[in-house]
């Protein structure tokens, strides 16, 4: 078998004297929907950050489509098709929805050394901006400025930008975190559309979501991952039912 | 499309702008072309700092410094024997441009109170320099005999047509910061504006853009310095003053930051009520010798209550974000 998408080899991440990361391995295959679930402060958001390129890594290796880019700069993880959400909804919140997405789409399109033509009259932007906007349902709401969005939509249009630069990787920071629950049954069952054609590594809380969305479940506890299988098999691990599943089992 | 509000006030201020020589020619009050002249050439310079500043989020503390680099560029050929107006405003405007790229360089790679410091421990060296070149008058500054020619053109020595000029200008460079912010460039510098992180996750890296931005608000501000000198006449570092660059900054935020409109409005307006505080005599005395002390004052509203300045007051174009 070809090389999985994503290996992450003995990653490591340090504040201080607190391991955040302690020493992951971790791989997500093409096409598979791979959650991470774990107590609060396991380490979960600090991983992301690392794939990201948010935060640099102290020691370890993150291969990415075959490459080593555990040294790659943030931006230049994205240009590779890594796109990410934030815990915290992280938008351009005096930009439209659609400025917002149009600005992703920029970001893939060549470098932005143009001074004059103005960016909003730009169909190469606007057009695909529009369509990724209707994909997640927000179409109807382009022209308005995000900060005026539900939250959670504003929580959809974060989602919007990531697929708008075309990721082969999906990192999804608790997409569902702070939504009542009609607003979260619609995300869970757009990103179930587009489970099998996006390959997404999932930081996820609600277990509902975890167990109807994920091929494989990897359970991180003190920023190591003490399980990876199939959810029937994290299910039934009587590790991680102490660990973690305990208090809900 | 129909023009919004702000959009039309500014049409209609650049029009009464236009008929300032007539109308101080009917009324017999020269005075009064000479400051309108200044106010368009600060607000050259207050729009440069716009760029970087109400659009681009670096808050420059130190823009005065391409005042500076400008005007020394003509005073100093002009010192020379070198009139030719033509190279002197390159030299001023391409002297700027590499030293904003020296500055920018360093500066746009910290952030927040680090930027403002840098920035202006940058102007303060050069603003030394001018004090301590002897040759150019040190501190007392020199007279420029001889402003810049433009042999068959024009003629700078004519108030009328220099006042010309520099509307002309003063209107393509608003054009042009227009132009730039809502392009593709525009957009990247707004965006690393509003949410880096979210900037670099996407895509962006903002340093080339934000330098890029950087060094042509310095070479914007260099053909400011230019015209500064030839308006004064007198080359002295006072240009390079961290008062001044307060000045422009203080324009930037009272004509409303990140707007088309405002750079102009901010200068108008700062430079106008300077001129009635400071030159009415008629005012009571407290408030004639404690001008700036009101000034003071006029600003902290400004920030309190009307965060888009002056510009703010009237309705932009529709999409939010938009100058
Ligand atoms: N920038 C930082 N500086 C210092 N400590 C940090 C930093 N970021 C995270 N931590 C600490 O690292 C640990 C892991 O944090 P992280 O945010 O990765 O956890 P998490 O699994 O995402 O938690 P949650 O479920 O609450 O989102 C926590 O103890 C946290 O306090
Ligand atoms: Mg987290």
């Amino acid at each position: 078998m070809a090389e999985p998408m994503l290996v992450v080899e003995n990653l490591r991440k340090s504040f201080g004297a607190l391991a955040a990361t302690d020493g992951v391995n971790l791989e997500v295959r093409e096409g598979e929907t791979h959650a991470i679930i774990g107590p609060n402060g396991a380490g979960k958001t600090t991983l992301i950050s690392q794939l990201s390129g948010t935060l640099r890594t102290d020691e370890g290796s993150i291969r990415f489509a075959g490459e080593d880019i555990t040294e790659l700069p943030a931006p230049e993880r994205s240009r590779k098709g890594l796109a990410r959400s934030f815990q915290i909804t992280s938008i351009y919140r005096e930009f439209t929805a659609l400025d917002n997405v149009a600005l992703a789409v920029q970001a893939h399109a060549g470098h932005s050394f143009r001074f004059w033509r103005p960016a909003r009259a730009d169909a190469a932007l606007r057009d695909p901006a529009r369509a990724v906007l209707e994909e997640v349902g927000l179409g109807a709401r382009a022209e308005l400025v995000a900060a005026n969005l539900a939250h959670g939509e504003q929580r959809q249009l974060e989602i919007a930008m990531a697929l708008a630069t075309r990721p082969r990787l999906l990192l999804l920071d608790e997409p569902v975190a702070g939504m009542g629950t009609d607003e979260s049954l619609r995300m869970v069952e757009f990103l179930a559309t587009l489970k099998g054609s996006k390959t997404m590594l999932l930081v996820e809380h609600d277990m509902d979501a975890v167990f109807t969305l994920a091929d494989r479940i990897s359970v991180l506890v003190y920023g190591r991952i003490i399980a990876t299988g199939r959810p029937e098999e994290i299910r039934a691990n009587p590790e991680v039912r102490a660990a973690y599943l305990g208090e809900e089992a | 499309m129909k023009p919004s509000p702000r959009t039309l006030v500014l049409f209609a201020v650049l029009a009464l702008l236009a008929a300032v020589p007539t109308l101080a020619a009917a009324f017999n009050q020269p005075f009064y072309l000479d400051l309108f002249r200044r106010i368009m050439i600060f607000a050259i310079a207050a729009a440069s700092l716009n760029l970087i500043l109400g659009y681009g989020g670096m808050v420059s503390f130190g823009h005065a410094a391409y005042l500076g680099i400008g005007a020394y560029a003509v005073g100093v050929l002009a010192h020379h024997g070198i009139h030719n107006g033509w190279l002197q405003w390159a030299v001023a405007i391409g002297g700027s441009a590499l030293v904003a790229l020296v500055i920018g360089a360093v500066s746009i790679r910290t952030s927040g109170i680090y930027f403002i410091m840098i920035t202006l421990a940058f102007t303060q060296m050069l603003y030394y320099m001018g004090i301590s070149i002897e040759e150019y008058g040190g501190d007392d500054g020199i007279r420029v005999a001889k402003l810049s020619q433009f042999e068959g053109l024009i003629d700078l020595a004519n108030p009328t047509a220099f006042y010309y000029v520099v509307l002309a200008l003063l209107a393509v460079v608003l054009l042009l910061v227009h132009r730039l912010v809502n392009s593709r460039f525009g957009m990247v510098i707004r965006a690393a504006k509003s949410n880096d992180a979210r900037t670099r996750a996407i895509g962006f890296s903002p340093y080339p853009y934000r330098l890029a931005a950087f060094v042509i608000a310095g070479a914007i501000c260099g053909l400011a310095g230019a015209l500064l000198v030839n308006q004064t006449a007198y080359l002295t570092p006072e240009f390079m003053n961290w008062t001044r660059s307060g000045e422009l900054m203080f324009m930037v935020i009272l004509g409303g930051i990140g707007t088309t409109a405002g750079p102009l409005f901010g200068a108008a307006a700062l430079l106008l009520l300077e001129d009635l505080l400071q030159g009415w005599s008629l005012l009571p005395k407290l408030v004639h010798n404690f001008w700036q002390f009101y000034l003071g004052i006029v600003l902290v509203l400004v920030v309190l209550f009307a965060k888009r300045g002056l510009a703010g007051l009237l309705r932009g174009s529709k999409d939010g974000a938009d100058g």
